[in-house]
């Protein structure tokens, strides 16, 4: 099992929850945070005074997938949040040791 | 106008004593001020109070706002008790200077008492909302880092020494009223006077602790747009009612004040746009400031065509000033009080000289001041107003500020900076969320 991580741009979500179904994924989680890759920040200007933002909002969301699903998984985000644009974000992949649904006590991929 | 009113005085006065215009109660005049004084008491509470308390961080909007009403109050009761009378009464052998006390306390306005053919109550009151907003357009200067002591004290000791003497040499009979200095609404006494004293607070009090290279945006732009509006709608009252009357000069002013509004709005809009690629929305609301700053001490001088040139002019000017305060000359006047207020004052107090010429064609405005024939001789006047009222508000405002920090200190401690003035300075934050 593993746990894909992908920060995206937050205007893509609906697109990637969506590509994500198609899939076959049931469940994901969303949060929305802030940080900056090669894309660096943006710039505010108030009357002069110039203010460099480095934190750009993005959109983290989470998916535990059985190992047969990571490629599709993968190639759904890719394909539903690219813009060719930078700051389009990254996908992370790790292992992902225990999976236990709490309501049935269900494990691993039986619990995914 | 003038001489059709003089030949009725006359007749009035000679033949028929029910026509002396000048002594009894108008009153659509009175309704007029009236409506003027809530309008300009709305530019301070709740317009300026707004506009200020969005620009600063989300730590010290509470100060801000109550900076603004503290203010009023204590610049009503200083007015009722001593300003008025030393602004607007008679001052004898030293009326040049100051005026009298025949009204301390107001002692002698009742309600029959008339000024012009208002009620002198009404009158008062009109004056009483411009005594608030001056000083209460220094808070941008030291917002975020003053105690609230020291700025109470600064606020009511600057309204007796600055602005009611000014008052009094431009509004009151001194002497640039004596000279022909043009003032409608307040460039001077108002815009030029709040100006330089929030320019020799800024430096006085220094930086705010990290400006330049902590990030210090503003907290509520949509706070900030809200009270400029009010404020737009507010300088009706303020320029319009200073024609003492509703009549015709009243509505030059008000279509020449809105006007001005727009194209300072425009003009800033347009160089933001140019310049950054973006036309920003503190931008075109500064610009609308700008433009009511610079037509208030032509409002009642000019027409249309100068108001438009006053506007853009203001838009442009100020932008520039702007940008040199902050960046060239690294001065934290940190709201952009000296470069929008008061450069806007001094703009303005000159170009009324230029765009009062009845000979300018499409930009004629109504004629220079009773005894000045020629435009250099008024702007000669304009610009001694412009550089006494300069030289007089730095000096005296410098010195106040001087003594007041030598004796209980200007600026709140490090620590009070850094966590806010609004939970140190009043026990409160302005949101629990």
């Amino acid at each position: 099992m593993k746990l894909v991580t992908a920060i995206i741009k937050p205007f893509k979500l609906d697109d990637v929850r969506e590509a994500l179904a198609e899939v076959g994924i049931q469940g994901l989680t969303v949060e929305e945070v802030k940080g900056f890759g090669r894309q660096k920040g943006h710039t505010e200007l108030y009357r002069g005074a110039e203010y460099i933002i480095d934190f750009v909002p993005k959109v983290k969301l989470q998916v535990a997938v059985s190992d047969d699903q990571v490629d599709s998984v993968i190639d759904a985000i890719i394909n539903s949040a690219n813009t060719n644009k930078i700051g389009d974000g990254k996908i992370f992949v790790a292992d992902l040791e225990r999976v236990v649904r709490i309501r049935t006590g269900e494990l691993d991929d039986a619990a995914l | 106008m003038k001489l059709v009113k003089q030949l009725l005085l006359f007749i009035g006065a000679g033949l028929l004593p029910s026509l002396a215009l000048a002594d009894d109660l108008n009153g659509a005049n009175t309704a007029w001020i009236l409506t003027s004084t809530a309008l300009v008491l709305m530019m301070t509470l709740p317009g300026l109070s707004l506009f200020y308390g969005g620009l600063v961080r989300v730590k010290n909007v509470l100060s801000v706002l109550m900076q603004c009403f503290a203010i009023a109050c204590v610049a009503s009761l200083l007015w009722m008790i001593v300003g008025y009378t030393m602004a607007f009464t008679d001052g004898g052998s030293l009326n040049s200077w100051i005026g009298g006390l025949s009204n301390v306390f107001l002692a002698g306005v009742q309600e029959e008492t008339l000024s012009g053919d208002i009620p002198e109550s009404v009158f008062v009151m009109f004056q009483m909302t411009f005594a608030i907003i001056t000083p209460a357009l220094m808070v941008g200067a030291f917002a975020e880092r003053m105690k609230f002591s020291a700025m109470l004290i600064f606020s009511a000791i600057w309204l007796l020494v600055v602005y009611v003497p000014v008052t009094h040499w431009v509004w009151g009979g001194g002497w640039l009223a004596e000279m022909g200095l043009l003032d409608f609404a307040g460039g001077t006494v108002v815009h030029i006077t709040a100006g330089v004293g929030a320019l020799v607070a800024a430096i006085v009090l220094g930086n705010r602790n990290g400006y330049g290279k902590t990030p210090m945006p503003p907290h509520n732009l949509t706070m900030t747009v809200t009270g400029a509006g009010m404020l737009w709608v507010g300088w009706f009252g303020f320029n319009a009612g200073s024609a003492l009357a509703a009549n015709g000069d009243a509505g030059m002013a008000m279509l020449v004040t809105h006007i001005s509004a727009a194209c300072g709005s425009l003009a800033w809009m347009t160089i933001e746009w140019i310049r950054h690629g973006k036309p920003s929305v503190l931008g075109i609301v500064t610009g609308m400031v700008a433009g009511l700053g610079t037509i208030t001490p032509a409002s009642g001088f000019v027409g249309p065509g100068g108001a438009v040139i006053i506007g853009f002019t203001a838009g442009i000017v100020c932008y520039f000033m702007t940008a040199w305060i902050k960046n060239g000359l690294k001065i934290d006047d940190s709201l952009d009080v000296f470069p929008v207020h008061g450069v806007g004052g001094i703009l303005g107090t000159f170009l009324a000289g230029i765009f009062a010429s009845t000979e300018l064609g499409v930009f004629s405005g109504q004629g220079f001041a009773d005894g000045i024939a020629t435009m250099g001789e008024q702007v000669g006047v304009q610009l001694v107003g412009i550089v006494a009222t300069f030289a007089y508000t730095a000096i005296i405002s410098y010195v106040l500020l001087k003594v007041i920090d030598a004796v209980i200190g200007l600026r709140v401690d490090k620590e009070t900076e850094t966590e806010g003035l609004d939970l140190r300075e009043h026990d409160e934050r302005g949101y629990i969320i």
